[in-house]
């Protein structure tokens, strides 16, 4: 066998006084992590890397799902940067992604609104958090009950002030800050369990001595509290991006798209144009699209993985 | 501690900081707390537009008992279980072994087989869509549980393995290799040796997987769509097409399809947050 690579190993590498046990327990443990790794590897190759390549090749082509497909070449993008609903659905997810933005400084001031010790406070953070727990499609219909023009809690109050009831997802324009508040409202609530947890971890001493130096309000929470709090902030942007990214269950339950896909994101489109349209070329490639604006993402996170790691 | 313990403020903040929590509380919770009135209402009180008086009558039996009897909520549940427990199970059992072998072996992929993890992880769904679908539907397994178990095992594994890797990296190696200078063989130690200690982390992970599979809403419209496969959280937005009038069985419904995961955060609450918050701290 190749003992002289497998030597490199540094826990082979004690072992190697005996050559003839050695070389049978190298080969064990050069093999034994693929046998470790095997069953998990195959299983996510078959359902998420394949995939991930298959549906860039399907783009390339006009199909229905059934009969013969198509090569078109670019002819979908072509089209669906043409086509207004892209545009519409583009346009929402960035304001997704830019209002979800709230969700960090927002958990960050639950958090410290909540850090205290009195009594009951685990039970508060456990109901602040509750919100994460449901599923979305709960979440969706709670506040498609919330922002009912005739007998939500939201008219109920505006109305209570003299206000004019408003039907929020009724209306084109008010229709996604409506899903979206209600998306923020899970995202907040992770966002400040990271928060918290980050708080638990503060270095008591450097806090000691920024007090003793008299720093205080927002200078202490800018200079001495946030730097401590990087981990923290990092994740939760990264998984309030991906969040924003991935709205896809509130737009179904809520509004389906509506109304006249101006609630529309490209995660629901795609699932429309296929499924309903029966156009799974055009739909793999508003999910290619979707994939790529993710990528830069979920690049960033790996290389910032891979350099702490090494 | 930051900010400044509140016991060390004025008296007055003191106990306006007591007032102000249960009263943060009712208004961070008010969307839930409506929904969970109206599902104790009776349907007249819904009808005549009492939604925020006291109730006519207490409808609470009645109607979290209509909804297992005229609707198919029982059904759905028992799904989501069907789906959910062994689709826990297989992805907690591959990413331990796949967290093994990335955690305490040195190979040249390792690094990259990890990326890979994690990348699957983040991957939006869509992308994933219609070669699953085709694929269930090849394997003969669309609109059967099989069809969501498989997938979920997959690609949570991908989570999982993530999970699994960093908490076993910091297991003590000399454990292993004073094992492997005895002569053990790989699988027992895994078997003997890693597995009694990971356990406190498989239960935290499972909890947390058992969440994201059971509140899984997209794969159960894509790849089943019959009421006897169908997951809850499909079921309800069924539910709520054909019930439209009906406020207070949709509300006890989605009472209903959120308290399994409830109780379980409620229980386990320091297993989950760790896993959600894995990595907040450093890094």
């Amino acid at each position: 066998m190749t003992s002289s690579s497998s030597n490199k190993s540094p826990e082979n590498a004690v072992n190697s006084a005996s050559e003839l046990t050695a070389g049978k327990r190298l080969r064990a443990s050069d093999v034994a992590p693929w046998m470790f790794l095997g069953p998990a590897l195959i299983i996510f190759s078959i359902y998420v890397l394949f995939p991930v390549l298959q549906s860039i090749w399907l783009s390339f082509f006009e199909w229905d799902g059934l009969g013969e497909k198509t090569f078109i070449g670019f002819g979908n993008y072509v089209e669906l940067f043409d086509s207004d609903q892209f545009w519409t659905a583009l346009t929402n997810n960035i304001m997704w992604m830019v209002l979800f933005m709230l969700a960090p400084p927002m958990g960050l001031a639950i958090a410290l609104f909540l850090n205290q010790q009195v009594y009951g406070i685990r039970l508060v953070k456990a109901l602040f958090f509750f919100p994460f727990v449901i599923s979305q499609v709960v979440v969706g219909l709670v506040f498609s009950w919330f922002y009912d023009p005739s007998f939500g809690v939201l008219n109920s109050v505006i109305t209570f002030f003299g206000g004019d009831p408003v039907s929020i997802l009724a209306d084109e324009d008010l229709v996604t800050y409506g899903i979206i508040a209600a998306g923020l409202w899970p995202q907040i609530a992770y966002c400040m369990i990271l928060y918290l947890t980050g708080l638990n971890n503060l270095n008591h001493e450097q806090l000691e001595a920024a007090r003793l130096d008299n720093a205080k309000g927002w200078k202490m929470l800018w200079y001495i509290v946030l730097p401590q709090l990087r981990p923290a902030t990092f994740i939760a942007i990264v998984v309030t991006v991906i969040g924003a990214l991935r709205s896809f269950d509130l737009v179904a339950t809520m509004t389906a798209g509506g109304p006249w896909g101006s609630s529309t994101v490209l995660a629901y489109m795609m699932y429309e144009e296929s499924i309903f349209n029966y156009r799974m070329g055009y739909g793999a490639a508003v999910a290619v699209v979707l994939f790529l604006i993710m990528d830069i993402y979920i690049a960033y996170f790996l290389w910032r993985m891979i350099r702490s790691e090494k | 501690m930051y900010p400044r313990p509140i016991e060390k403020a004025s008296a007055f903040t003191n106990i306006s900081y007591r007032v102000a929590l249960p009263i943060s509380i009712v208004l961070w919770l008010l969307p839930l707390l409506a929904v969970m009135a109206t599902s104790v209402r009776s349907l007249n009180d819904i009808n005549q537009g009492n939604y925020w008086g006291w109730p006519s009558e207490w409808m609470l039996i009645e109607n979290y008992t209509q909804v297992f009897t005229s609707t198919p909520m029982f059904q759905y549940l028992m799904n989501s279980l069907i789906i959910t427990l062994p689709a826990v199970a297989g992805c907690v059992a591959l990413s331990t072994m796949a967290g093994f072998a990335l955690a305490k072996y040195n190979f040249k992929a390792n690094i990259w087989i990890f990326a890979t993890f994690i990348a699957g992880n983040f991957v939006p769904f869509q992308i994933l869509m219609i070669p699953v679908r085709d694929l269930t539907i090849q394997f003969g397994l669309y609109d059967t549980h099989w069809a969501l178990i498989l997938f979920h095992v997959a690609f949570q594994t991908g989570f999982c393995t993530l999970f699994m890797r960093n908490f076993i990296v910091g297991l003590p190696t000399e454990l292993i290799e004073s094992a492997r200078v005895e002569g053990v063989s790989e699988f027992k130690i895994f078997w003997h040796i890693v597995l009694p200690l990971v356990k406190p982390a498989t239960a935290a992970l499972a909890v947390l997987v058992f969440t994201f599979i059971w509140n899984d809403f997209f794969w159960a419209l894509v790849l089943v769509q019959s009421d006897e496969v169908r997951p809850v959280t499909a079921g309800l937005s069924a539910l709520q097409g054909q019930w439209l009038a009906s406020w207070q069985l949709i509300s006890a419904g989605a009472v209903v399809a959120a308290l399994p995961p409830v109780i379980l955060f409620f229980t386990m609450q320091r297993h989950f947050i760790a896993g959600l918050t894995l990595g907040a701290t450093k890094g």
